[in-house]
């Protein structure tokens, strides 16, 4: 299964499922668009959101741990902690990064496919 | 025209229901109402003006941050067929015919109703100046206000807000995000007049320019300019200044749009709204109106949610109840209204008498709560206030004669405030001494402030903290996820968990004398517990201990606390299998993550010393990846600004050059920090150069709740600073003295001396014991100075532990840390050495060893550091040439 993320353009293939350890997340480049995180939960489920952390601007949410916090799945900034709901991309701590703007992760539509990821 | 006639099999029995507005609080109301029991056999009939279902307006400003309409959504998908809801978007209601009991909407349709709820909400003020109809002015109410909005700013530089109240302040954060140059004009002297005072919007004002704002209080809009295409070229001001601006949005408050209640005879406030009683019910008993366009009891219009939300559900509960206790009432001809009811409590229960409007939030980023009589208009009111200009903090309590606390203003640090509005709504006298709470927090030495148990705990659901301490009590609710589930406190936005777990903690160490410490919301027990779990079971892994013993997918709490547990307990190489999904922020790459996304790494160099090769090995290899270099306060060197791409590579070399992790990046032994000793030194006695590297070598990789430092002095001058460390030696003419429970940092502690005069195997016997023992009773992140401090029977029941075996368990602790030393590892050559390990050491899935883009530095003294908002710097994908970065360069 290779796994493909929706730039706003088209699909991009970004990486074999096998790549991704439940409960974690890696880093993805998108050309032109910017870095998105890509996780995959403890049942196999697929999230992709924004990699930068609006809280410290710095491009780490793939590094976060994912969680959840009652019937919410959560990603928690390997930063300052921040939980966002990964549903909606919005953070559950805060409603406002530090630059006034509202804290919420871009989602980036995200699946799998039959295939196998181009090396 | 045309009638809206449904038949119905039995026209006695179902009756309609006509809600007109679907909003926040019109969703609110029909949550509510499809709650009752009653609500069955009745027909539900929603007349909207939006063209879109009800949407979350309180977020309104998330769209600027990437979130779409379809985020903001409020009614669920399967709502509104499920209850057989007729929502008619698009089509609002026009006028209300009492006595034929008919709605009639925009496109002329007439719909029957036999109790008619109005939730029209409110429209935004526009003042009556000149000008506000040019195209480039704006409201900021609905998603159709903010999309103009933000296409208008696309091609817009500056833009000005008139109003600086709450909803001012939204639509200038909006702006901004748009990257627009922002003016804020405020009529009253200060920002949010309503809720802060004098001192708490000169805070706000700062903050908020800081951030690029621009904000003109006392000044009025005279009119908006417009240039020769009719568009807007900016605004007058009254005190005859001209604001150059290409958008202006109006944001001066709100108006109850009460038109319909107006127009078919209702009364209506002297400032506007449709006066209805506790019950939320008309003058007209089958007419009932909710949320902003309503004027409450208390003579009030809200313009919050949260009050909102309140009536609504008291509506809900009006209609139902008045239909299940006498049908003849609600919608029944000849009913006046209620007066002063049959009742105290009228036909529904718990009326809406008034709410609480106090407030806490986040405005463009700065923290602003105001709770109570924030302006103290009470006889004899008293303000305790501490404010620091220099970091924008202001914070004020009003104080009555009595002592009680009335209400308070804070701005920058709204610490307390969850504590601190309870008291003030309820008008409680303070157990702390005013001048202690008003202090921001870390300045404080006041405890905490007992809460009473009328205060409300979970604002979302209106649990309060009785109700808590009754689930626990009362109804056998062992756990918070016992009382979550009974009472559903906690299970809305979360913010009062933390709070949930101290009450039930509190009432079942009453109940049953056991004290509740559970970890998070996914385990009820504590650390010390979960460690004797697992070792007592042999779990090893989160699954399994979260299976048999907690719930949920876990958290950034529990999940780094079962990885330290599983790793004291030695179960392999920590980014192995399952456990690897488990480490915290640092551990998950074994190095130590800084501000901008890169990382540090820290060698181990064992007491401090070093060879001039391995000096000149770590010189090499910083040099070579352009890392930063500094010495830290444990005797060592730490290089800064490696990528995770860059640190096998790094680590590679270091291993090469015989060095070893030295855990910087863990909850584990730091360093064994020594002076030179007797070898050297011509005080010193003993050679604690030597014993610190002994240490250092035998508990390196020990996993712990905390860090854990030591040091070793050679003589009693105490060079090492050994008694601000977790264990700390002292060398003596006889033997060793160990301390324990030190502690430097932002909470310092004299250490504690445990034994005197020990020969160097009691005392290797004496830390192995105490540091497991410290393992298997702290809790997480719990320093051995606090741990020791909480410890019952103190440094004596340690001594007995530790010394005389009283809990006949040294023996264990002895194995255990046999097999710590016996399984050690050094944890990067063991990754370097595992292409499986090493796979996570990638920038980019896709883009394997293209160095992060996002992670920039710029050259500082002759060295990297990295670049800052708006500063253009370059990566460090290969050696980079630091301008400067000869040692040469480096002497003036």
């Amino acid at each position: 299964m290779t796994v493909q993320i929706h730039d706003g353009t088209r699909w991009r293939t970004v990486c074999d499922l096998t790549d991704l350890q439940p409960g974690r997340g890696v880093a993805v480049l998108l050309p032109d668009t910017g870095q998105v995180a890509l996780f995959r939960g403890r049942a196999g489920e697929l999230y992709a959101v924004d990699n930068l952390d609006p809280f410290s601007g710095a491009p780490v949410l793939a590094r976060g741990l994912l969680g959840s916090r009652g019937d919410r799945p959560t990603l928690i900034s390997p930063m300052y902690k921040q939980v966002y709901d990964l549903t909606d991309g919005r953070c559950l701590d805060e409603d406002t990064a530090p630059d006034g703007t509202p804290a919420v992760l871009r989602r980036w539509p995200v699946r799998a496919v039959a295939g196998e990821a181009a090396a | 025209m045309t009638t809206d006639h449904r038949s119905t099999r039995d026209p006695g029995a179902v009756r309609d229901l006509v809600l007109v507005g679907h909003g926040m609080v019109g969703q609110r109301f029909l949550e509510a109402w499809t709650e009752q029991p009653a609500a069955r056999g009745w027909r539900v009939t929603v007349l909207a003006e939006e063209p879109r279902p009800a949407y979350d307006r309180v977020h309104l400003s998330s769209l600027f941050g990437g979130s779409t309409a379809e985020e903001l959504a409020l009614c669920p998908g399967g709502f509104l067929t499920e209850h057989g809801i007729d929502l008619r978007l698009a089509d609002p209601a026009a006028a209300i015919d009492r006595s034929a009991r008919l709605v009639r909407t925009a496109s002329g349709t007439e719909v029957r109703y036999d109790v008619l709820v109005l939730a029209t909400g409110s429209v935004p003020f526009v003042p009556p100046v000149p000008g506000t109809d040019a195209p480039g002015c704006h409201v900021y109410r609905t998603i159709e206000d903010a999309d103009a909005i933000r296409a208008a700013a696309a091609s817009a530089r500056t833009g000005v807000v008139v109003g600086g109240g709450l909803l001012g302040l939204e639509a200038a954060g909006a702006l901004r995000a748009g990257g627009l140059d922002t003016h804020v004009v405020e009529f009253a002297p200060r920002l949010m007049a309503v809720q802060v005072d004098d001192g708490g919007g000169t805070a706000l004002r700062r903050r908020i320019e800081e951030l690029g704002v621009t904000v003109h209080t006392g000044v009025g809009a005279n009119g908006v300019l417009t240039g020769p295409d009719g568009g807007v070229r900016g605004l007058a001001l009254s005190d005859g200044r001209e604001l150059p601006a290409e958008l202006v949005v109006f944001s001066a408050g709100v108006r109850a749009r009460d038109q319909l209640a107006r127009d078919c005879g209702l009364p209506v406030g002297p400032r506007g709204g449709v006066v209805v009683d506790a019950h939320c019910r008309t003058e007209d008993p089958a007419i009932l109106a909710v949320g902003e366009c309503a004027q409450a009891v208390d003579g009030r219009v809200y313009g919050l949610v949260a009050p909102g939300y309140q009536m609504a559900e008291t509506a809900a509960r009006t209609v139902a109840g008045l239909v299940g206790s006498s049908s003849a009432r609600v919608g029944s001809e000849g009913a006046g209204s209620e007066g002063a009811g049959p009742d105290a409590s009228g036909p529904a229960g718990e009326g809406f008498t008034g709410a609480d409007t106090s407030t806490k939030l986040k405005l463009l980023g700065v923290d602003v709560a105001s709770f109570g009589d924030p302006h103290g208009t009470a006889d004899g009111a008293l303000d305790v206030l501490y404010s620091d200009s220099r970091s924008g903090v202001y914070r004020k309590l009003v104080i009555g004669t009595d002592g009680a606390l009335l209400g308070g203003v804070l701005v920058g640090d709204t610490e307390g405030y969850d504590t601190l509005r309870p008291l003030a709504v309820g008008g409680r006298p303070l157990t702390v001494a005013p001048e202690q709470l008003v202090l921001p927090a870390g300045f404080s030495s006041a405890g905490p402030v007992a809460l009473p148990d009328d205060s409300v705990l979970c604002s979302c659901h209106n649990v309060t903290q009785g109700a808590v301490r009754a689930a626990v009590r009362d109804q056998g609710c062992d756990s918070v996820a016992a009382v979550r589930k009974c009472t559903r406190a906690g299970t809305g936005c979360g913010s009062c968990l933390k709070r949930l777990g101290t009450v039930v903690g509190e009432e079942l160490e009453v109940a049953g004398g056991s004290a509740f410490k559970g970890l998070c919301e996914h385990f009820a027990h504590t650390r010390a517990e979960l460690y004797e779990i697992a070792r007592v079971t042999g779990v090893t892994s989160f699954t399994e201990l979260r299976d048999r013993h907690g719930s949920g997918d876990g958290c950034e709490i529990c999940k780094p606390t079962v990885a330290s547990i599983l790793a004291s307990l030695g179960n392999g190489h920590i980014l192995d299998g399952e456990q690897g999904a488990l480490q915290d922020s640092n551990d998950h790459f074994l190095a130590n993550l800084q501000r901008n996304g890169s990382y540090s790494v820290v060698p181990r160099v064992p007491g401090g010393e070093i060879t001039p090769e391995g000096l000149i090995a770590i010189g090499e290899i910083a040099r070579d990846h352009g890392l930063y270099t500094k010495i830290t306060g444990g005797q060592r060197i730490d290089m800064f600004g490696a990528t995770v791409d860059q640190l096998p590579a790094i680590w590679s070399r270091l291993v090469d050059a015989g060095f070893e992790s030295g855990h910087a990046y863990g909850k584990a032994l730091r360093t064994v920090k020594s002076c030179v000793g007797e070898t050297w030194c011509r005080y010193g006695v003993q050679d604690s150069t030597a014993l610190a590297i002994e240490l250092e070598l035998r508990y390196r990789g020990l996993r712990s709740p905390h860090k854990l430092k030591a040091a070793v002095s050679g003589c009693a001058r105490e060079c090492a600073e050994a008694q601000s460390k977790d264990f700390g030696i002292i060398a003596t003419s006889a033997g060793w003295n160990l301390y324990v429970g030190g502690n430097g940092g932002m909470t310092p502690r004299h250490a504690d001396l445990l034994v005197a005069d020990v020969d160097r195997e009691t005392l290797i016997r004496t830390i192995d014991r105490y540091l497991m023992f410290y393992i298997r009773t702290a809790d997480r992140l719990e320093r051995t100075s606090v741990w020791l401090e909480r410890l019952e029977g103190g440094l004596d029941h340690l001594r007995a532990v530790v010394i005389d075996d009283s809990l006949g368990i040294a023996a264990e602790l002895d194995e255990l840390m046999n097999r710590h030393i016996g399984a050690y590892q050094d944890e990067w050559a063991a990754t370097l050495a595992d292409p499986e390990r090493l796979r996570r050491f990638a920038s980019f899935v896709n883009a394997p060893g293209t160095p992060d883009p996002a992670v920039t530095f710029v050259p500082e003294r002759g060295q990297i550091r990295p670049a800052r908002p708006g500063e253009t710097g370059h990566t460090l994908n290969a050696p980079v040439l630091v301008a400067g970065a000869r040692p040469e360069v480096l002497t003036p």
